[in-house]
């Protein structure tokens, strides 16, 4: 019979109402946002001011507050896609380890003879020892230097693979190592992304490792993916050098263990530099704009106590030697040493703006980026394009739902109206479901929903055109009715199923605003069941049981 | 009796398979025509998969194209275009363009230095234009996008053809699949025809077109399963008819709903998102035809073995598991 359970009955009721409650805040979507925003801005500097105390009023705390997230072709902002250049870190790990090699094989110098490093490519180490007969023994000591890697995969395996030929000792990183590396390199990056990013007071950015060695970054509100680029684009890989001379050209010899690099400025020509940092930016503690003593701006800074020493003993020993202050391979400047500077802090003067000063202190603040970085992907929406969308989207929402009420009660009548009020039901439920799992919302998630509104009466069509054949047949509307939701029963799944796959297939290759749309077509597939089965059948139901009707109009 | 409008009267007994040399033909034939269209005449690809960067412009001064490639003439960015954009939407002094410029060297999208040079050359050209929106995808991402593309296409195409299988036989998966393919192929067609930009959101719009004509063909083949029981000696040619007829007026209704949001989607929606809802539109037109006229054709073509009297396999399948883990 036409009998629902009670208990069916008060949970269909208790889910639409839910739907529609945790829908409703979108109705009013600039007020709750403000809501929201006060009550984060509270969270964090647990102040207010009076337009956040105001807005924080205009929504009462205890209505649901969720909102659909808009993504960022909805409400403009930046997209960026990032490949890191994960190799880079293994030539300066391997640079690193010249030192500590050179000590050891030194202690056995009488029996390998003289030790010194010689060209190599980027990811290789190669030392050249004086007797090549003693090329094992050479292997052997530099073996020491070793040590097992830690990871899920790469059990047993050494983080060096060290290898002797001739009289040449080659170092390079393994397998296991590498990949190791290049996981710390992408968190570490991943890291200084983000902090870069909130240090910029953007709300809401996205950022998250895709694949390997890409970074996906996305800013809501921000006016150009070029301005995010000139923020996360800087290594500010900020070292400290000895000079050793001066050179002419980017390509004259600097001889093993020098590096050459230009200056900031074309007429200062390149210097030769040791290729060891004395220090480097990851030992600041601090760093602000400032302005030296000829009222310029500048970057002030503080070492860590390891820095600071570091700096200490250099100075110490090279009272009246030029040092150079490199930033992302190019000397800013290169004063000479006056005095031991003990303390740990002192001032990078350069020929700064005062925009440049603030944004190297920031960025010098945030840390280094351990590797560069290429933008492979970027998109940039104005917030007028976004906002143009909205509007256009909820026309053609409007006028769609409209015009499938009209044809639905043109073609069923009452049947059909029930079909409508369900159909409202179901975009509030989608609405509802996006909002609180936190879905966002893109343009082409608009048209995913202007599409579930023309689908979302298919099941119910199935329905009444099963209950208008099964009144041929039977006697008695009841049973017609309730033929006609049973063996539309099968088809209804049938189709739902198929559709979707194609949406959790999309779902799970596509990316950005088709990855929306996805969301809004499955979470319309799972809500548009519901409310044509349970919801009109509630109503046909409660109809039913009311007028209980001779014959059925259909 | 109360007013009703009725698209499929309540009874008909059209015979869908009279004129199938040349319903089965067309479809053969906008197939055929799509292949050879795409060969010869390719799509007109978006920068998702072919690299490059799309600059959207708006001005209150009305668009002097010439003026604006004259502009970006020195900047040496290699092919560029330049079109106007018209909508219904937009207010009387909004001109909207959209300039193309080709990929660059190396993986990288547009650099920022290029950016700000073509912004201060369009602004030389045009004092009151302002850029809306920019897009730049390298070549290497746009590589791996149209694999991204072909694969999701592949993976849902398969995934229904082995649930059809598992719901149905064989041989109404083969109809389904093969409707689906025509239905995509004549969906890429018209884009090749009309040159309209195809990009990501495309892909997905296929995609969606496959849920929809998977979504009508198994509805007429639910039918055709209860009917094959129904009349167990009536030939299947016979059969599949009465299905069809049965279903028809629900075919009709659910594609009505279905364009009447879209077409008000496609008018209204703005020109961001019209290659996307044209698409659907057209697939959906196209899945709904294809559902009639080809999916059973090639199940009747394969022929149903019916003896086997196989109500839904996927309940045995599933009762068969069930009683499996009880013992």
């Amino acid at each position: 019979m036409l009998q629902i359970p009670l208990w069916k009955r008060v949970l269909i009721i208790a889910l639409c109402l839910l739907g529609v409650a945790t829908a409703a805040p979108n109705l009013f979507y600039p007020r709750v946002e403000a809501h929201n925003d006060a009550i984060v801005a509270f969270e964090n500097s647990g102040a207010m001011t009076t337009e956040q105390a105001a807005a924080r009023d205009g929504w009462p705390d205890w209505l649901p507050s969720g909102l659909v997230n808009l993504g960022l072709d909805l409400r403009g902002g930046a997209h960026l896609l990032a490949e890191v250049h994960v190799g880079e870190v293994y030539s300066a790990r391997l640079k690193s380890l010249w030192p500590e090699a050179r000590r050891l094989l030194a202690t056995e110098r009488a029996t390998i003879g003289a030790v010194r490093r010689i060209d190599s490519p980027e990811d290789e180490l190669r030392i050249q020892i004086g007797e090549p007969s003693q090329i094992a023994k050479a292997v052997e000591i530099a073996r020491t230097l070793a040590s097992p890697v830690v990871t899920l995969t790469g059990v047993g395996q050494n983080d060096l693979e060290i290898t002797g030929e001739g009289d040449v000792v080659t170092i390079r990183l393994s397998e296991a190592e590498r990949a190791a590396t290049d996981d710390r390199t992408m968190q570490q990056s991943l890291e200084i992304v983000r902090r870069r990013v909130d240090a910029a007071g953007t709300r809401e950015p996205t950022i998250m490792r895709q694949g390997a060695d890409r970074i996906l970054i996305q800013v809501p509100g921000i006016g150009s993916a070029a301005e995010l680029k000139a923020l996360i684009g800087t290594t500010a890989k900020l070292t400290f050098h000895q000079v050793v001379g001066r050179a002419g050209d980017a390509n004259s010899p600097a001889g093993v263990g020098k590096i050459i690099l230009p200056g900031q400025d074309e007429k200062d020509g390149y210097y030769i530099l040791d290729e060891l940092s004395v220090v480097s930016g990851d030992e600041l503690t601090d760093a602000r704009p400032d302005t030296d003593q000829n009222g310029y701006p500048a970057v002030s800074f503080r070492f860590n106590p390891t820095g600071a020493r570091a700096f200490g003993d250099f100075t110490a020993n090279h009272i009246g030697e030029p040092f150079a202050i490199v930033l992302d391979n190019e000397v800013i400047s290169a004063p000479t040493i006056q005095s031991h500077i003990a303390g740990g802090s002192g001032i990078i003067t350069g020929r700064f703006t005062v925009q440049e000063a603030t944004d190297l202190a920031l960025l010098l603040r945030a840390g280094a980026l351990p590797a560069g970085m290429t933008f492979l992907e970027e998109r940039t929406i104005g917030p007028e394009l976004g906002q143009d969308s909205i509007e256009a989207g909820k026309i053609a929402a409007i006028v769609g739902l409209g015009a499938v009420i009209v044809f639905m009660v043109l073609s069923y009548g009452l049947f059909g109206a029930f079909a409508a009020f369900a159909l409202m039901v179901n975009i509030a439920l989608v609405f509802g479901t996006m909002s609180m799992i936190g879905a966002t919302l893109t343009l082409p998630g608009i048209a995913g929903i202007v599409l579930t509104i023309g689908m979302a009466v298919d099941a119910n069509v199935l329905v009444f055109e099963r209950i208008r054949e099964e009144m041929k047949k039977v006697r008695g509307p009841a049973r017609a009715i309730e033929l006609g939701y049973e063996k539309a029963m099968s088809a209804i799944v049938d189709a739902n199923v198929t559709t979707f796959i194609t949406a959790l297939i999309l779902f799970v290759l596509g990316a950005g605003p088709v990855r929306g749309f996805a969301v809004t077509l499955i979470i319309g597939i799972i809500t548009s069941v519901f409310t044509a089965i349970y919801v009109t059948r509630l109503l046909v139901t409660f109809w039913f049981d009311r007028t209980r009707p001779k014959t059925l109009e259909l | 009796m109360a007013f009703r409008l009725k698209l499929v009267p309540d009874e008909t007994r059209f015979d869908f398979f009279r004129h199938q040399v040349l319903t089965f033909g067309f479809s053969v034939f906008l197939v055929v025509a799509s292949v050879v269209l795409v060969l010869v005449q390719g799509l007109n690809f978006g920068i998702d998969f072919k690299g490059g960067t799309t600059i959207r412009t708006e001005s209150t001064a009305a668009l002097d194209v010439g003026a604006y490639r004259d502009a970006l003439a020195p900047l040496n960015l290699g092919d560029v275009s330049i079109t106007e954009v018209f909508d219904p939407t937009f207010a009387a002094d909004q001109h909207v363009a959209m300039i193309r410029i080709q990929a660059q060297e190396g993986d990288e999208a547009i650099t920022p230095e290029q950016m700000t040079a073509i912004e201060g050359a369009l602004v030389g050209a045009d004092a009151a234009v302002k850029i809306v929106s920019t897009e730049s995808v390298g070549p290497k991402v746009s590589g791996e996008l149209i694999w991204t593309a072909i694969w999701s296409v592949l993976a849902a195409t398969v995934a229904i053809l082995f649930y059809i299988w598992l719901r149905f036989e064989w041989q109404f998966s083969v109809g389904a699949v093969a409707a689906l393919i025509h239905d995509i192929v004549v969906t890429v067609g018209i884009f090749s025809l009309f040159q309209i930009k195809f990009d990501l959101t495309i892909i997905a719009a296929l995609l969606t077109i496959l849920g929809y004509s998977i979504n009508d063909t198994v509805v007429v083949f639910d039918r055709l399963r209860e009917n094959l029981v129904k009349y167990k000696t009536m030939p299947l040619r016979e059969v599949m008819n009465i299905s069809v007829n049965e279903t028809l007026s629900r075919t009709v209704m659910t594609s009505g709903t279905t364009l009447l949001a879209l077409i008000a989607l496609l008018v209204l929606g703005g020109d961001v998102i019209r290659g996307f809802v044209f698409a659907m539109t057209w697939g959906v037109v196209v899945g709904t035809y294809s559902s009639v006229f080809v999916a059973k054709n090639i199940v009747l073509f394969l022929g149903v073995d019916r003896n086997k009297e196989k109500k839904d396999p996927a309940a045995e399948f599933f009762t068969e598991k069930v009683s499996d883990a009880d013992n």
